[in-house]
């Protein structure tokens, strides 16, 4: 096991590996930038070491100036977080070629799914469903003309090397499809350096659902169920909750295994996340794969009483997981809202600042995972999170009342936040239904 | 390990008066803890009380000397202090030299690359604040320099 973990990362998620390394008996270093100096969950780690200005172009993600600190403070692993490093190749083999764990999968694996493309190309010789489209690049308007009017419209074009949302532009016709089909790659191109696009069927109306994968490097691979992820904003989630309202046992098994499949064929080890999108029928089909553990890893633990990071940690030493597939057992509904410094009067304008107060929700089922505290200057820099409160209770309806509950205590003063706004979700006639889709947000709940 | 080393080990702790003690030999690790004699139950926490951040070098906001009027130059970087190019050579610069923007006053070693940092201000070395082999991060104030 390690004995002095780097976490190249800060915020909420610092102060989350930082608790799991307590429990383990391991020292954690943390790595933070000029801004951040008064960073809360700084107090709480063995060491720390200011890195570099603000800008995180010099510091969460300058490799060198990580490594440097890796070395001066004699680490024997690096936990890159979400974001910033935490799916860079580059990074991986970096640590690789240093004698310093990465805790994630390996740069081959990170390479090979975190192209759309070849993930694809993955999915397909594993038998996972796929939305028709094409196994390779689109090279040409002409292409794509023919290839779309094979699918049928509506159509997707989608960024190989995208994520969050951008190099995206969906078609309903001929015309949108050559227009669309052109800004995706000059925005692709901007966005990644790279222009190579492909083409699926777009679903209308799709719900996001993502199965949890850990592995380890003994053969075990184990899906601690699904999280439905549907409500989103610019392709940003912000309420989270387990198990889908839409799951039954038998196609819970069908994707938990399908995800299984495909990790195991890529040679996976460490935490995961296979995201699909299901029809209304409850047809699934394979998304892409988040190399990385996720903001919303909590949802999970909630509802399979696994502890995820310290489940990575141990598979990322060598070690066996410490759960077999029939342990994990997804009991009880959990929920989770993301609390975003953000006006949601003023089109989600960022709000930092100093947080004057703050009152965090207590008593049965509630969990609070942020790094803030009344005094805490958000800093403008990053991203504007500042808090994941969840909720756990024996069913969804007894979840929902309880968050509203939450959701009620809390305060957060001197800043803006997203507060009303889930409160809004949580009162919602469809939420509570249980019938939201991607597009619920922005189509429905924010346009009344 | 067996009881002998076991009874070592607690006789160990005993004669020097040890609360805790581990020891870890090839895959092995045993963890020997005192309770408290006359008090309550206590419940072995381990690293729980939270611990102030170890600064990489000595902090330097303590009872550091007045840098009232005075310039600082700051390390750019995390990495290792070196006062001269090696071993055998003079130092870079001592307590009382001049110094101007150019002048190279120290270096700063990282994952083996030794970077030589510029003083980028004007004036005489009033005092050095790390010695060679420290650890420095970046922002952390390696000179005081009075100003001309």
């Amino acid at each position: 096991m390690f004995s002095k973990i780097l976490i190249a990362n800060r915020g909420e998620i610092a102060l989350r590996v930082i608790r799991a390394c307590r429990e383990m008996g391991i020292k954690s270093v943390c790595v933070y930038s000029d801004v951040d100096k008064h960073g809360p969950w700084l107090e709480v780690a063995d060491e720390t070491y200011c890195i570099g200005p603000g800008p995180s172009a010099k510091s969460y993600l300058d490799i060198s100036r990580i490594m440097a600190t890796a070395e001066v403070a004699d680490v024997d692993a690096i936990h890159p977080g979400y974001g910033f490093l935490a799916e860079n190749a580059h990074f991986a083999e970096v640590c690789q070629s240093s004698g310093i764990a990465f805790i994630g999968p390996s740069p081959e694996c990170i390479k090979l799914l975190g192209n759309k493309a070849s993930a694809r190309a993955l999915a397909i010789k594993a038998g996972v469903p796929l939305l028709p489209g094409t196994k390779d690049l689109v090279e040409t308007e002409a292409e794509a003309i023919e290839i779309a009017s094979d699918i049928g419209y509506p159509v997707i074009v989608k960024a190989a090397s995208g994520g969050g949302g951008r190099g995206m532009r969906v078609a309903h016709n001929e015309i949108a499809l050559v227009n669309g089909y052109l800004q995706a790659r000059a925005e692709a191109a901007l966005a990644f350096g790279d222009d190579s696009v492909y083409i699926e069927k777009f679903l209308e109306r799709p719900r996001h659902v993502e199965i949890q994968i850990m592995a380890d490097s003994h053969g075990s691979i184990v899906y601690c169920g699904e999280r439905d992820c549907s409500l989103q904003r610019k392709h940003q989630k912000l309420v989270e909750e387990a198990p889908s309202p839409i799951m039954t046992p038998k196609l819970r098994a069908k994707m938990g295994k399908a995800a299984v499949k495909l990790c195991k064929d890529a040679g996976y080890v460490t935490a995961g996340t296979v995201e699909f999108l299901l029809d209304k029928n409850g047809n699934f089909f394979f998304m892409e794969v988040n190399t990385r553990i996720q903001v919303e890893h909590c949802v999970s633990e909630l509802v399979t009483r696994t502890d995820l990071i310290q489940a990575q940690i141990m598979a990322a030493a060598g070690e066996k997981l410490p759960f077999t597939q029939e342990d994990v057992e997804v009991r009880g509904h959990a929920i989770e809202v993301r609390i975003n410094a953000e006006d949601p009067d003023a089109d989600f304008r960022p709000s930092p600042g100093m947080i004057t107060d703050l009152f965090i929700p207590g008593g049965p089922g509630i969990r609070w995972d942020s790094h803030v505290k009344a005094g805490y200057a958000v800093p403008p820099n990053y991203d504007s999170m500042v808090a994941k409160l969840l909720v756990f209770a024996p069913t969804r309806m007894e979840a929902i009342i309880r968050m509203r509950r939450a959701l009620g205590e809390l305060k957060i003063g001197g800043i803006k936040t997203t507060i009303p706004l889930h409160q809004k979700i949580m009162c919602d006639a469809n939420f509570i239904k249980g019938d939201v889709d991607t597009g619920y947000i922005e189509n429905v709940l924010l346009a009344k | 390990m067996d009881m002998e080393e076991i009874k070592r080990l607690i006789e160990l702790m005993n004669e020097n008066e040890l609360l805790e003690v581990e020891l870890v030999e090839e895959g092995k690790k045993i963890r020997l803890k005192k309770k408290f004699e006359g008090a309550a139950k206590v419940i072995p926490m381990q690293a729980a009380m939270p611990v102030a951040p170890v600064a990489a070098a000595p902090a330097v906001e303590a009872a550091a000397p007045s840098t009232e009027g005075l310039l600082e130059i700051k390390s750019p970087m995390v990495g290792t202090f070196y006062s001269a190019a090696n071993p055998e050579s003079p130092p870079y610069c001592e307590e009382g030299d001049a110094v101007s923007a150019d002048t190279s006053v120290c270096i700063v070693e990282a994952m083996k690359v030794f970077n030589e940092i510029k003083a980028e201000v004007e004036g005489t070395i009033a005092s050095i604040l790390v010695k060679s082999g420290d650890t420095v991060e970046y922002g952390q104030i390696m000179f005081l320099v009075k100003p001309n």
